[in-house]
């Protein structure tokens, strides 16, 4: 049994318009999820009820079976969408008094606070204030700010956007350790690339409901139907007429087509083989991007 | 950890930020060297023994009671060094003591025996005192309560800013980050006029105002926790102030009623401070009273009771403007966009707390 963090049949409402419809998912111990939907569908406010910084009108959240409370929390990473530290601060003296007020002790903190600014790459720069550091240095501190305590739930709001590619990178393969140190990881993006290339799991809400959760996989091969790419020898205009093929692609020599469901591929492979030589046939994953579209469809 | 604890800490940090704040070392330090120079000056420059002009025959006793000697060949000549400026004053035959416009103390006291002396009002106060006085304790307020509550507003301006405010209110309670800044406030402000009262003292107990002294004590002493409850009603209404707006720009128009709040009373303790009936209604509304009841009480109007009763006011004044600022507090500080209406920010009340 893997330790989940789980909302369950979570309601808000803002005045009269209700941005969150019975939402209800799992984020799984040492897995990231990636949390995807369109501005305003609702991310940023589950993402600030699991935090506790919003209060749900209806429904709970919970860690390891666990009611959230705030001594929970404490022990949650957040990095919400609009961030910013003290400018007047030291970057070490402000990740120090986070990871404090997160719980540590002062020599705990202190130890933390080192570890991390040499883990995104400030070490040197530490005691300069955060004002002087470039955009790109403010960043890695934003994230140093939010795992000083080595949390057990991590939660991002948009932790890529505005980061520049190294950056990236760097949170990229932080995060990674922390979900392999077991924490579970929710992270919503835009970037729907950088969200394909790091989950294991994904949700995706639309207006304020989940329209589709689980594994990539399981998703891939729910929500789009069997997709092949054929490239011949001359032009695959024929496909066409082939029964169950419906063309997505076609460029000369190059075509890409979706199966109708029960249909064999094999069949297709054998017609485009008595028409000459056949220099690739694979099945195509679809794109988050695709799978996004269509959900949302 | 306990809210308790989050408090400690957030006030911890930002009295580290304030203390390396230059303006702040530099404002404390004028503050310091004004109430050195007002207490230790005045008696240096008036000070000094008067000098007088007299026959050598007659300078015998005078200069036993340490006065200063000008020797003169008759009366005449010690009536016109007394005209010249030359002595403060002249003792001629009779004896008679002459002087310009001001009867020379020291002189008589010299030549006399004196009865037993009972005052029957010893509080009564010399009058520029009794200016001085409720100008610096109403100044202090003033000044003070302004700074540290603008100091409030701004750190909770800056939080929000900067965004950060969001990952503080995941972390603690939201009523420990306010909690924490109230402290630190007044940590500081009390600290700030505690040093300026030491310094104030000392330069009375050198400058040899030790009447003033003894009468200034116990104004001072009920002062402090006057000032103390007083400071958190005016640092409530400006952490309101800055919770509803989003840039330190903005500040200006939301703290217009807490300027006012501020500032009506201190003119008003100003100006109507020989007025009784006025001082005794000031001494008792919450915005006044810190400085109109220490003031009575100074000038010795105020019945031992009426500072408590005037406190128990104040006290449930305060309490009152630290729960709506609290709640207001809460209600906007996630508003991040715009300027939140009080309405708003008093109905929502959106954190778990």
């Amino acid at each position: 049994m893997t330790t989940v963090l789980r909302l369950d049949g979570v309601d808000r409402s803002f005045g009269d318009r209700q941005v969150l419809k019975n939402v209800s998912f799992d984020v799984a111990a040492g897995r990231m999820t990636g949390f995807v939907g369109g501005n305003g569908a609702g991310k940023t406010t589950t993402m600030r009820i699991i935090l506790g910084v919003l209060a749900a009108d209806a429904g709970q959240v919970t860690w390891q079976g666990q009611p959230l409370s705030r001594e929970v929390r404490r022990r949650f990473g957040y990095m919400p969408e609009e961030r910013g530290l003290y400018p007047k601060m030291s970057v070490r003296e402000q990740v120090t008094y986070l990871g404090r007020l997160h719980g540590l002790s002062a020599e705990a903190a202190r130890r933390g606070t080192d570890a991390l600014l040499e883990r995104v790459g400030l070490a040197e720069r530490g005691d300069d204030l955060l004002e002087t550091l470039s955009l790109g240095n403010q960043q890695r501190a934003q994230i140093a700010a939010a795992l000083v305590h080595e949390p057990e739930v991590l939660v991002l709001d948009e932790p890529f956007s505005g980061l520049d590619p190294l950056a990236v990178d760097t949170v990229v393969a932080v995060l990674r350790e922390r979900a392999t140190a077991g924490a579970p990881v929710l992270f919503s993006s835009h970037q729907l690339d950088v969200v394909e290339r790091l989950c294991d799991d994904l949700v995706i809400i639309t207006d304020g409901a989940i329209r589709a959760a689980g594994s990539r996989e399981q998703l891939r091969s729910a929500y789009t139907m069997p997709r092949f790419e054929l490239v011949v020898e001359s032009d695959a205009g024929w496909l066409r007429d082939q029964p169950g093929v419906t063309l997505v692609d076609l460029d000369g020599a190059r075509a890409v087509f979706d199966l109708a469901p029960g249909a064999d591929e094999q069949p297709v492979l054998r017609a485009a083989l008595e028409r000459g030589p056949v220099r690739a046939f694979r099945p195509v994953s679809p794109s988050l991007a695709e799978i996004f579209r269509e959900v949302n469809q | 950890m306990n809210t308790f604890e989050a408090t400690r800490l957030v006030a911890a940090r930002e009295i580290r930020v304030k203390l390396r704040d230059r303006t702040f070392l530099i404002s404390t330090l004028f503050f310091l060297l004004i109430a050195a120079a007002a207490t230790i000056l005045p008696p240096m420059l008036s000070g000094g023994p008067s000098t007088v002009a007299v026959t050598e025959a007659a300078a015998g006793p005078l200069r036993a009671a340490g006065l200063e000697v000008l020797a003169v060949p008759d009366d005449t000549a010690a009536e016109q060094a007394v005209r010249d400026g030359d002595a403060d004053a002249a003792v001629v035959a009779g004896p008679a003591v002459l002087a310009m416009n001001d009867a020379p103390g020291d002189v008589v006291s010299a030549l006399s025996s004196e009865p037993p002396v009972r005052l029957l009002n010893p509080d009564a106060v010399d009058p520029v005192v009794a200016f001085l006085v409720p100008f610096a304790f109403a100044f202090i307020f003033f000044i003070t309560s302004q700074t540290f509550g603008v100091q409030i507003a701004q750190s909770i301006i800056e939080e929000k800013q900067t965004r950060i405010v969001e990952i503080l209110v995941a972390a603690v309670p939201v009523r420990a980050l306010l909690a924490g800044k109230m402290l630190a406030g007044t940590i500081l402000a009390l600290g700030q006029i505690g040093l300026v009262a030491l310094v104030a003292v000392a330069g009375m107990a050198f400058g040899d105002s030790g009447g003033l002294l003894s009468l200034l004590g116990p104004a001072i002493g009920w002062f402090l926790p006057f000032f103390l409850l007083g400071f958190v009603l005016i640092a409530s209404m400006w952490a309101a102030a800055g919770a509803l707006v989003n840039r330190l720009e903005d500040i200006g128009g939301v703290s217009m009623p807490v300027q006012l709040a501020v500032m009506l009373p201190f003119f008003a303790v100003i100006f109507l401070n020989d007025n009784a009936t006025a001082m005794r209604v000031l001494s008792y509304l919450p915005f006044s009273s810190p400085t109109a009841m220490p003031l009575r009480l100074f000038t010795g109007d105020a019945a031992g009771w009426e500072p408590l009763l005037s406190l128990v006011l104040l006290l449930v004044a305060a309490a009152g403007f630290l729960i709506a600022g609290a709640r207001v507090y809460e209600g906007s500080l996630l508003r991040t966009n715009g300027r939140t209406s009080i309405s708003t920010a008093w109905r929502e009340r959106e954190t778990l707390g």
